[in-house]
């Protein structure tokens, strides 16, 4: 599903990744961590070209990503779930949710509505369906921007720290409705801090610092058996 | 004065050209700002963009626009309009279009940077989460951005229409059979300033008064909380 080869970025003359090389399996649920200024949230921005990749390539779905294409990769693989939800203000829980299919693919409204819907109720808040955001708490702009996400039935979903700005009592609605997720053939990749909910739903985890990967695995070997002195000690400090 | 402002004679005069000068002069003044205000939001939504985007040359473009209309009288630019289009176009340039030209740009570069700076008060991540959608630049600014910029730059907005509006009076200068020209050429025609200009100053308040009022009213609408918007017909 993707596929990163050799990819560096600098901002100035920072080195925030320093070649970076990985693969996503279609379906895959690979879950990145590291501390923070490792470059985890920039390499999986790179990944849709919310970030311009400095030197290397990355590839979704067998296709180059490049400046020219994102657009139409975007509208046809992948969507993304960020820190601060960005849902769109000046519209409804549904017309933030039906926007990219009516305008982008082309569905009819009330199919897309339809749909819409469909994915609220998944999320639980079929009732939010004509709020705007700004009545809704975090914990549910997050599911509805996840819902957002669904809507355009995409094959990749890039999550970008989706709970860490979120009050402590609303990170496990979010969650929930994410290892729900998990169940499906959607390929997630997802940066977080939620040791927990790696452990559950990751097929692989990756361990980032300074720029590059210091270590990947399953979240059995992570957990209970790194190698590396500073994965181990960065899971020190966050497992208590 | 006084006694001039009372002169029942000096009124029955005016009341006779309000119909024949007053009220075409109106129309025109009305049909100016309208088509000047239609071109000077079309220039500013476009410069304004112009502005915010990450090519330089675009940027730049924009800056010499802005930066030239703005810190040059009105006056001067009217009146260059009037003796120099015609050369370029080859024939005689109506009022009207000198008029909507004249205010149109000089106006345009006050709003884009109005909108320039609206843009730039939406957050970044709006442009994220619309790019990650695959929404293009255009789309994203149509559908995303702008309506959100239109909410915040409503009452500077507000301010350069008003101000489109009485600076149409410049047209007065090169005859542009408006509003102020049809009151300065009759006033000074018999002598009858008060009963001139004061009714004309009424007709221009007339348009921009409720303007503001309309704006105002807009402004409070933009700003309430958005309460749940349910179609007919959904439980």
């Amino acid at each position: 599903m993707i596929k990163v080869e050799n990819l560096k970025k600098n901002f100035g003359s920072l080195e925030v990744l320093k070649n970076i090389n990985l693969t996503v399996g279609e379906g895959e649920k690979l879950v990145i961590i590291g501390p923070s200024g490792s470059g985890k949230s920039t390499l999986i921005r790179c990944m849709n070209y919310l970030e311009e990749p400095t030197a290397g390539e990355v590839y979704v779905n067998d296709q180059l990503l490049t400046k020219k294409n994102r657009g139409e990769i975007a509208k046809n693989y992948s969507s993304m779930v960020f820190q601060q939800f960005n849902l769109y203000p000046h519209m409804t829980v549904l017309q933030n949710l039906t926007l990219a299919p009516i305008k982008l693919q082309k569905i009819p409204k009330k199919e897309a509505e339809e749909t819409a819907m469909k994915y609220l109720e998944r999320v639980g808040l079929s009732d939010k369906a004509y709020s705007y955001p700004q009545n809704l708490s975090g914990g549910q702009q997050q599911r509805v921007a996840i819902a957002r996400a669904l809507c355009t039935k995409q094959k990749l979903i890039l999550f970008d720290e989706p709970t860490s700005a979120l009050d402590p009592e609303m990170v496990q609605e979010v969650l929930d409705v994410m290892i729900g997720l998990s169940k499906e053939n959607i390929t997630m990749v997802c940066v977080t801090h939620e040791m927990g909910f790696a452990r559950q739903v990751a097929d692989r985890v990756i361990f980032m610092d300074d720029g590059t990967i210091v270590e990947e695995g399953t979240p059995e070997h992570f957990f209970t058996n790194p190698e590396n002195e500073r994965t181990k000690a960065f899971l020190s400090k966050i497992l208590h | 004065m006084i006694k001039d402002l009372l002169d029942v004679k000096r009124w029955e005069a005016f009341f006779k050209v309000l119909p024949t000068e007053y009220i075409p002069g109106f129309v025109v003044t009305l049909k100016v700002a309208l088509a000047g205000l239609l071109l000077a939001l079309a220039l500013g939504v476009i410069f304004g963009m112009l502005s915010t985007t990450k090519i330089k040359i675009c940027r730049f473009i924009a800056r010499v626009y802005v930066e030239f209309f703005q810190n040059t009288p009105l006056v001067v630019q009217v009146f260059f309009y009037y003796a120099c289009l015609p050369y370029v176009i080859g024939g005689r340039v109506p009022k009207f279009v000198l008029g909507v030209i004249g205010v149109g740009i000089y106006h345009g570069a006050y709003i884009s940077e109005v909108i320039r700076t609206g843009i730039e008060a939406v957050p970044k991540g709006q442009f994220e989460a619309a790019y990650s959608q695959g929404f293009n630049y255009l789309q994203t600014m149509w559908y995303i951005i702008l309506p959100q910029t239109m909410k915040m730059i409503l009452p500077p907005l507000t301010n350069q229409a008003l101000n489109l509006v009485k600076n149409t009076s410049v047209l007065a200068m090169i005859a542009g059979m408006d509003l102020m020209y049809h009151a300065d050429s009759w006033g000074s025609d018999r002598g009858y300033f008060v009963q001139a200009y004061l009714p004309c100053a009424l007709l221009y308040f007339l348009i921009c008064f409720p303007l503001a009022r309309l704006a105002r009213y807009l402004e409070i609408r933009a700003k309430r909380t958005p309460v749940p918007k349910k179609p007919k017909g959904v439980a």
